[in-house]
């Protein structure tokens, strides 16, 4: 319709009301998402949220039931061939060819694309994610780590301007996850717009802007300081006593919403107000524990979010 | 721990039937298909096949051979559906597969018949598939010698002592010597590729929807036509290669002849393997799993093989089997490759076998189109 006009340029993604159904159960509901050009936007929540949904409805995989919108300036309900060709996909679960190997996948990519001069793609692509020494094996023997970089490399060869990750550091180790990251930063440097799904904090934390979704529904967005000062959640620390018994007393005082051991400390959050505090620091004080004011954190935030969502659901 | 434990056999067993119970598909073709099949190929084979097409060659009008016309129509074994003008145009319609015999009446067959010279009567029959024709051809004698009793009565009762009153002269054209092997060896020429390529293509998406691929390639610039093009044409060069095998096989172990031209025989497989790979690709449009596209290719197989004429003759079956059997690609590759190798027919007499199976392949490849998903809808 007239969305694409009305919307500045550089709006990489706009879409209103996204509602999607399989029976009777509905998955995304009236979902609103404007991503622009050069964010890294973290989409987060629960498993079965309707993260994977959404963004397979964005690239054209899945048909809306209602809703309406643009990715890249092309309608997403009748122009997907358009969005395809300049958009790149991860799929949450690899899906490449095992019996292929890194190059011949990288080949095949480069074919359905049409990049010219292949060979020039291939080989660049495979430089810049260091795969260049491993190109001739075949994708089924590499770790997680190495087929996650696999697929990156061939959802980033044609040069996209959007990428769309579906929970792409799954399984993959710490020190491979941090490279992963660093070369999304850089490609969103180069202008490339990226939506990437998550269940790690510390991502979400490396995120221009969040966008929290539970069953369906948006119910947060913004910066991660924003989502977590929205929030109005406190959070105490005691130190010194991890133990079960005194968890549980935490958890029966007025005002304290969640409970959680970090080693031999531990955080007790609630919403802002004096309850919480009087009754943290009298409870440290009867055992001589020191308690103090502690950064809350987005998992806390997440959590909460996700419980409230739980309950407006039942 | 037991060496032997009833519970954990018990475990195995209980989780077995649940899966089973899950499968539906399974579960119904598990029934279903002896079902179809007894009624199916219970009622459609018949390896004594009676009513087959003939065409008459009159030279002679003499009542006698009316008669004889009478007593083989009667005998059920042969339907005269034409009057062949001359020995020529009879011969033409054996090329073509429009009759399995032509029975001519010689000139002055009447009169040789009165004075006791014993005429001939020339019974040429279609001998590709030596089955079909080998009743009619066993009861011929005993057929015109009880038609002609009738007639040879008072003065010509005699006729009819000692021997036959009429010298029945059987030729079996195409195959005289009823080499089974010239029959069943390019007959398996299509039944092995029938198996084989629909089997291979039918496993073409269903593989890429088990590993999970699929949602790749759909996000890629993919379309439909470009992915069923780049799927099928491979297993058309590996059709290729099964077909010099078994030709290779077919002429240096069978000895089996080749009257008509390599190349058109060459064009007509590759017609009929295109058709096969086709619809195997279909099956995977239609298939959740390999397992299903597996199922559906024995489902179609077994048709393939008991109702195309290749185990049993096909002018043998009733009219609905026929119908079914007219379908199926097999059936016309048969009556071209029988018709190439053994009749040495040319490209106009297999051209309506080709469009049959051009028209099966349109069709088949329509079906895939409109059934190929685009989304994971």
């Amino acid at each position: 319709m007239t969305i694409a006009g009305a919307l500045p340029t550089d709006e990489v993604i706009a879409v209103r009301g996204l509602t999607k159904r399989f029976g009777d159960k509905t998955v995304v509901d009236n979902v609103d998402l404007n991503v622009k050009r050069g964010e890294i936007v973290g989409f987060l929540g629960p498993n079965g949220s309707g993260k994977t949904t959404t963004i397979r409805l964005i690239c054209g995989l899945l048909h809306a039931d209602a809703g309406e919108g643009t990715a890249l300036g092309h309608d997403i309900r009748t122009e997907s061939g358009l969005i395809k060709m300049q958009t790149g996909y991860m799929t949450q679960r690899f899906s490449f060819y095992e019996d292929l190997t890194i190059r011949e996948n990288l080949d095949f990519v480069a074919r359905l694309y049409d990049l010219k001069p292949r060979k020039d793609y291939v080989d660049r692509t495979l430089e810049r994610l260091g795969l260049t020494n491993r190109q001739n094996q075949l994708a089924g023997n590499l770790s997680g780590g190495w087929k996650q970089r696999l697929a990156l490399a061939a959802c980033v060869m044609h040069e996209p301007k959007l990428l769309l990750l579906d929970e792409p550091t799954a399984g993959v180790d710490p020190k491979a996850r941090r490279e992963f990251w660093d070369e999304i930063h850089a490609l969103a440097d180069e202008g490339l717009t990226v939506l990437v799904s998550t269940h790690y904090m510390d991502e979400a934390e490396r995120c221009h802007r969040i966008v929290y979704i539970a069953y369906g529904t948006i119910v947060a967005r913004g910066t991660v300081k924003d989502v977590v000062a929205d929030s109005g959640l406190k959070t105490w620390v005691i130190h010194g006593d991890g133990s079960g018994k005194l968890m549980a007393e935490l958890r029966n005082l007025p005002g304290v919403e969640q409970v959680a051991p970090f080693g031999t400390d531990i955080h007790v959050v609630g919403t802002e107000g004096g309850a919480l505090e009087t009754g943290v620091t009298q409870v440290a004080k009867e055992r001589g524990l020191k308690a103090e004011h502690g950064e809350t954190s987005l998992e806390d935030v997440f959590i909460k979010l996700m419980t409230d969502a739980q309950a407006n659901e039942q | 721990m037991r060496a032997f434990s009833l519970s954990r056999v018990g475990a195995i067993l209980m989780k077995e039937l649940i899966q089973m119970r899950r499968d539906r598909l399974t579960f119904a073709m598990m029934v279903g298909i002896p079902i179809i099949q007894l009624i199916l190929f219970g009622f459609a084979i018949n390896t004594d096949p009676k009513h087959l097409p003939a065409a008459a060659v009159i030279e002679d009008t003499s009542r006698f051979g009316r008669s004889v016309f009478a007593a083989m129509q009667n005998s059920r074994y042969f339907d005269f559906i034409a009057t062949a003008d001359s020995e020529n145009q009879a011969k033409e319609m054996l090329a073509r597969g429009d009759v399995s015999f032509v029975v001519t009446v010689p000139t002055d067959f009447g009169r040789d018949l009165i004075r006791g010279i014993r005429p001939e009567l020339l019974l040429e029959a279609d001998a590709t598939d030596p089955a079909a024709a080998s009743g009619a051809v066993g009861a011929i004698n005993q057929i015109v010698s009880s038609g002609l009793a009738h007639d040879l009565r008072g003065p010509l009762e005699t006729l009819k002592q000692d021997r036959p009153p009429v010298d029945v002269v059987v030729h079996r054209l195409y195959n005289p010597e009823i080499i089974t092997q010239y029959n069943i060896v390019p007959g398996l020429l299509g039944v092995v590729l029938t198996m084989t390529t629909i089997l291979m293509t039918a496993m073409a998406l269903t593989r890429e929807l088990e590993r999970g691929t699929m949602e790749n390639l759909l996000a890629m610039p993919a379309r439909p036509v470009e992915i069923m093009i780049g799927k099928i044409v491979p297993y058309i060069g590996l059709g290729f290669i099964q077909v010099f095998v078994i030709l290779a096989a077919a002429w240096t172990i069978f000895t089996v002849p080749m009257l008509g031209s390599l190349s058109l025989l060459l064009f007509a497989l590759l017609v009929f393997i295109a058709a096969n790979v086709t619809l195997g690709y279909t099956f995977s449009t239609l298939a959740r799993t390999q397992m299903q596209a597996m199922q559906m290719t024995f489902f179609f197989f077994l048709p393939s093989i008991l109702l195309s004429g290749f185990m049993f003759p096909f002018r043998g079956m009733p009219v609905w089997a026929q119908w079914i059997g007219e379908v199926l690609p097999l059936t016309h590759f048969l009556r071209i490759v029988r018709g190439i190798v053994l009749k040495g027919n040319g490209l106009a007499d297999i051209v309506p076998e080709l469009w049959a199976i051009a028209a099966f392949w349109a069709g088949v490849s329509l079906v895939a189109l409109l059934r190929y998903r685009r989304t994971l809808d």
